[in-house]
């Protein structure tokens, strides 16, 4: 089959030529254009002669491996071990989660009747600390109390003697 | 014609067509990755999106141009999903420029014909490796599936004349790749 595209010496190609070339075309000498073109036509050539080599020897390995047999094997043993190494990991991951929980838990309720525990003492020991100062409060009430006279009594005597 | 039959006849078309362009499809994916495991697997996934949305292809376009669209996506979904996932360790199967070039058919020429046509075959290939996705795209449809401009830009999504501009640049550096070697 021949190939569709094809490379004429000389040939314009997109994007091959800048401004000004063409003014420095007609310069050059008649000799110079036609080295020119016979280095262009060999570079062209070897060019298209280059990428029919490329294309015959990609159709010819794609029909090769087309046609031969698949190996799977070795793919096959690498997704199993693959989704074995995803569940071991996955059931640690659940162990692990599962194990920190359960012992957050634990510790939370530890806390929990530590708190409860020292709540009680601390109420217990204020209970006592009240009674012992309402004890204490009486007896310095009887100790130190004595009858003293009401702060008109003299007075109110003076009054009554004068009447 | 019953909805079961109008299915059937779908499904034979759909066959046929992925019978005649699977070969094509394929060797534009192992010429892109180089690697004969991974274009089957693309070719795979190509043909099954190709059938998930057969009944919207309406032939506006080639079925083979329409084909190559969707390898195409299906080759950038890949490369995204690789870039995604960098922690994953992926085994490739890609073969460098050299190996790739010695599926060169031995036709009537001397030995060292045949040595000097397989440097410039792996010439071109580390030319084609130095290309831009979008130049590689339309380079391997051009020269190696013979595509014509315009089913090149049907396919790529792009104009005749960025198909083109691509193409130049393509080509020069192919030219300069063949030419440093002299």
């Amino acid at each position: 089959m021949s190939p569709r595209w094809s490379f004429k010496p000389g040939s314009f190609e997109p994007g091959s030529f800048k401004p000004g070339d063409f003014k420095k075309d007609e310069k050059r000498s008649s000799a110079e254009m036609t080295e020119m073109d016979t280095r262009h036509a060999a570079q062209d050539k070897e060019l298209e002669e280059a990428l029919r080599n490329f294309r015959m020897s990609v159709h010819a390995w794609s029909d090769a491996a087309m046609s031969s047999p698949r190996t799977v094997i070795a793919a096959t043993r690498a997704s199993v071990w693959r989704a074995a190494a995803g569940w071991a990991l996955g059931c640690v991951l659940v162990a692990g989660i599962v194990t920190g929980g359960v012992f957050q838990h634990q510790r939370a309720e530890e806390q929990q009747q530590a708190a409860e525990q020292s709540r009680r003492i601390q109420e217990q020991v204020a209970a006592h600390t009240n009674e012992d100062s309402d004890t204490l409060l009486a007896h310095v009430d009887s100790d130190v109390s004595r009858q003293v006279p009401a702060a008109m009594d003299p007075l109110a005597s003076l009054v009554g003697g004068t009447e | 014609m019953t909805m079961a039959s109008a299915e059937t006849i779908a499904a034979e078309e759909f066959a046929r067509v992925a019978a005649t362009y699977r070969a094509q499809i394929y060797r534009y994916l192992l010429s892109t990755t180089r690697d004969v495991d991974l274009a089957e697997t693309l070719t795979q996934e190509c043909l099954l999106k190709a059938h998930r949305n057969w009944a919207g292809f309406r032939g506006e376009s080639s079925a083979l141009t329409w084909l190559m669209r969707i390898a195409i996506n299906v080759l950038k979904d890949h490369w995204r999903n690789r870039r995604m996932q960098f922690w994953r360790q992926t085994r490739t199967n890609a073969v460098d420029a050299d190996e790739a070039s010695d599926w060169l058919p031995s036709q009537e020429s001397s030995p060292e014909q045949q040595l000097l046509a397989r440097e410039r075959v792996g010439d071109v290939w580390r030319a084609v490796e130095k290309l831009s996705g979008r130049q590689r795209t339309v380079f391997l449809l051009r020269y190696v599936e013979e595509m014509e401009i315009s089913e090149i830009a049907a396919a790529t999504a792009l104009s005749d004349g960025t198909v083109k501009a691509h193409l130049s640049r393509a080509l020069g550096r192919v030219r300069t790749e063949l030419g440093g070697k002299r």
